[in-house]
């Protein structure tokens, strides 16, 4: 199957997918948290023309005893990384199980400013129970509840997103105005659970409205830009794509890489003597890069991206940046993400019109500004 | 002891201490000028930042904001508003910065404990020990109504909340042993079993059971800021705070009697009184002579206080829309209005408007001022006007004398407001030997000279503190 080229995508959070992958880091475990580390990571998938990094996350420690990591917050990892690259877009995972969605909007926009429209947000459920004491809340039982949060809470921070419009600063001197109070709205959400006013504290993200990301089973279509769809086999993941509804979709990929030293094979049953790789009905590759390259051509069409998720990221990523993704460059299969562009220009997504500026230019024709502004 | 005498002074090592507040709302930052940035550009914070590090400062500070201001049930429009969420921020800056504190101010109120302390360590290991928590509370069901709780605490809980979500948040700081995480990564676990520690805390405010996420820093946790005038909250900063914020930075002796009262409040919970740093929030104009310095701040108080402004400061203090009056004419006749509530949130309110009206009414006779001269003459008194040499023997003198550790500097120009105070203040406090001339230590409790964090220290002193 042909189509056009695909976009990628790498999921970098600790030492891999793989429970024990710190084992396996080329690195020891107390050197995880550092900004160093993380920079140097980043940095690595930016050079190999990754698209998207996503940041897995979770109010709780992600794995059991022993492999017990500590993990930096996604929105903060994310910021900092923000700060220290200049193409690859970055989008953290934040669950709205449990969280504030007025502060999630405010530190998504923030993201989007300081990475000037490079942020995406991966939308996810908070599934442990433990979790919802953590929040000083009610447990959000069962998936239909979860549902419903997400739901709701998407709503809200897309709300708020729209909430200052494009102009809404005007630093008009001739009126000593500041803002135009007629392009910041209210946003007076009122769900099941809980309402909120707005506007927002923050402006208007670069983007308009960042890229989201989100299964499709678990989040509306029509609140996603990118379906992230999954399949054990490459059927099932067509028939999850064809039925996503959403503008992009995304194929979730494992992967576990030959590398100079051992075997894909050899790597994994040695992480597995610690710990299992649990099922989570993704694609997974175990082998070799020229078989993942293969494997991602046949995806073009099916899908407008992959995301990978790296056994280990130390020994994968070299293998993604050092065989496969040169290999898809060459052949135009995959296309790396052209400097200054925005993550939404990176994949062909359109930068939304801000909802109130056009219900506002519906009812009532805008004052034309002529006063000096700066 | 005489308080002039500059060879007997009560602390004659003293260092001041610098920080840059890059205000998010308020009129005091300039946005008219043709050399005023953007005030959300990341750009703009890079800048602040990276001089406020050239000028070897302590830290820098963002504010918080959880609605926007409104004024008789609309938004404020005249001064500059909108801001980035303050961790997020700051987790950007300390990729491009090396030694400068980066303190978040973030709110107890419409938080929880266990997702704040994670978010804050994540900072101060993302800064290698650099992160500041500023803890506010919130007053306000207006403020409420972005929340999913809603409603709002009264006074006396904001406090209680305050001070259990710190008990917890220091208690998930603490979860983890210094060197809880392995060297190897071919030691048995990723963490030493026992090294990580399950936190349970049962209070009226807070129960919380959980694993903390996070490894302590390298300065230990957060350093703790806080601001508060009220005997409460002077005897929280006393109970709970490395540092405090005051408005008792422009009179020496206001100063001298703010810093007395906390060293006494500090003895009584049985701290050191040399245990809290004290930086009064700031605004330093300088020029090259007395005369220039003053010209300047005549020029800056114009661009503050413009007609629109001057009107609608007055205005929430008559408790009248003054908005259609001239600015430059006389103060209105009218008496002042006394609402219970006027639907000004997040502007300040005035205690005794009658009082402060037959003040300004009897001062602008006097002068001959116009309303706005008034409201510039009468409002409130900020800041240090001066040359680089005569502020720099200033501020020597305060901090030498204990009046204060340092300021917190709220540049009126955003990016280049701190330029003179970084090229020709800093020079003159360090040939007077009240600065340092480099960073000598890492972490942002090293620059501020403190001690190891509270719940660090010995029993008894934990106990006596607590």
């Amino acid at each position: 199957m042909s189509g056009p080229a695909l976009r990628l995508a790498v999921e970098l959070d600790g030492d891999g997918a793989h429970p024990a992958a710190w084992r396996r880091a080329a690195h020891a475990p107390d050197h995880l948290l550092t900004p160093r580390r993380l920079s140097r990571v980043a940095a690595a998938a930016e050079n190999a023309g990754f698209t998207l990094i996503t940041l897995e996350d979770g109010t709780l420690p992600p794995g059991a005893t022993p492999d017990v990591v500590g993990r930096i917050g996604a929105v903060e990892r994310a910021a900092f990384l923000a700060a220290s690259t200049s193409v690859i877009g970055i989008a953290p995972v934040v669950p709205l199980t449990y969280a504030e969605p007025f502060h999630v909007s405010a530190q998504l926009a923030s993201l989007d400013h300081i990475s000037v429209g490079r942020a995406g947000w991966v939308v996810s459920e908070e599934t442990r129970p433990e979790a919802a004491r953590l929040w000083g809340r009610r447990l959000v039982d069962g998936a239909a509840a979860r549902a419903r949060e997400s739901r709701d809470g998407i709503e809200v921070v897309r709300a708020l997103w729209d909430s200052w419009e494009d102009d809404a600063v005007i630093r008009s001197v001739a009126t000593s105005r500041y803002l135009d109070r007629e392009r910041l709205h209210y946003v007076d959400f009122t769900g099941d659970t809980y309402a909120v006013k707005g506007p927002a504290i923050v402006p208007r993200p670069p983007q308009g409205q960042l890229v989201v990301l989100g299964r499709p089973d678990l989040v509306p279509a029509g609140h996603l830009d990118v379906g992230l769809v999954a399949g054990r086999d490459l059927a099932a993941l067509e028939a999850a794509a064809a039925a996503a509804g959403t503008p992009r979709t995304f194929a979730e990929v494992e992967v576990a890489l030959d590398t100079p030293d051992a075997t894909a094979e050899e790597r994994l049953a040695d992480l597995e003597r610690h710990a299992p790789w649990g099922d989570g009905g993704r694609l997974r590759h175990v082998g070799s890069a020229a078989g993942l390259a293969a494997l991602l051509e046949r995806l073009r069409g099916v899908v407008d991206g992959v995301r990978l998720h790296p056994l280990v990221v130390d020994e994968d990523l070299n293998v993604l940046s050092g065989l496969v993704l040169p290999h898809l460059f060459e052949r135009r299969h995959a296309v790396r993400p052209l400097p200054g562009s925005s993550l939404r220009t990176q994949l062909g997504l359109e930068r939304p019109a801000n909802r109130y500026a056009a219900q506002r230019t519906q009812t009532t024709p805008a004052t034309p500004i002529r006063e000096e502004t700066r | 002891m005489t308080r002039t005498d500059p060879l007997d002074v009560p602390r004659p090592d003293a260092q001041l201490h610098l920080g840059v507040f890059f205000q998010g709302v308020n009129h005091w930052t300039i946005w008219s000028d043709q050399a005023s940035g953007s005030q959300i550009d990341p750009a703009s914070y890079r800048r602040v930042a990276q001089r406020a590090e050239r000028g070897l400062f302590d830290a820098f500070f963002l504010g918080e904001g959880l609605r926007l201001r409104e004024v008789d049930g609309r938004i404020h429009d005249l001064d500059i508003a909108g801001r980035p969420d303050a961790i997020t921020q700051l987790a950007a800056l300390a990729a491009v910065t090396e030694r400068i504190g980066l303190v978040s101010t973030s709110n107890t109120t419409f938080n929880e404990p266990a997702d704040l302390a994670r978010r804050l360590s994540g900072l101060d290991l993302l800064s290698e020990g650099r992160a500041g928590w500023n803890v506010v509370t919130t007053d306000n069901a207006w403020t409420g109504a972005n929340f999913r709780r809603g409603g709002y605490l009264d006074h006396a809980d904001r406090y209680r909340r305050a001070e259990e979500f710190l008990t917890v948040a220091r208690a998930i700081w603490d979860g983890w042993d210094d060197r809880a995480v392995s060297a190897s990564s071919g030691a048995p676990a990723w963490a030493a079993p026992g090294g990580v520690r399950q936190v349970r805390h049962q209070g009226t405010q807070f129960d919380v059971n959980l694993v903390p996420t996070l490894p302590r820093s390298a300065q230990g946790h957060p350093v703790i800021f806080q601001a508060g005038d009220s005997g409460e909250g002077r005897d929280f900063a006393a109970r709970n705070a490395d540092v405090i914020f005051s408005a008792h930075g422009n009179d020496f002796d206001d100063a001298l009697t703010f810093a007395d009262d906390l060293r006494r409040r500090l003895r009584a919970v049985g701290r050191p009184d040399d245990d809290l740093r004290i930086l009064p929030g700031t605004e330093i104009i300088i020029g090259a002579t007395e005369e220039e310095a003053l010209e300047k701040k005549r020029w800056i108080r114009l661009q503050q206080v413009t007609p629109a402004t001057a009107l609608g400061i007055a205005g929430l203090l008559w408790g009248l829309d003054l908005s259609d009056r001239d600015a430059d004419g006389p103060l209105p006749e009218e008496d002042p209005v006394v609402a219970e509530n006027d639907g000004s949130f997040g502007a300040r309110r005035v205690a005794d408007p009658r009082a402060v009206v037959a003040e300004w009414r009897e001062k602008a006779q006097a002068h001959g001022w116009s309303l706005r001269e008034t409201v510039i003459a009468l409002g409130p008194q900020r800041g240090h006007v001066g040359t680089p040499a005569g502020l720099a023997d200033k501020f020597a003198h305060y901090v030498r004398h204990g009046a204060v550790d340092g300021f917190n500097i709220t540049p009126y120009l955003i990016p280049d407001g701190l330029d003179d105070i970084v090229d020709l203040l800093v020079p003159a406090l360090q040939e007077r030997g009240v600065y340092r001339t480099e960073y000598t230590g890492t972490t942002l409790r090293d620059h501020l000279g403190l001690r190891e964090p509270l719940t660090h220290r010995s029993t008894t002193c934990r106990r006596q503190a607590g």
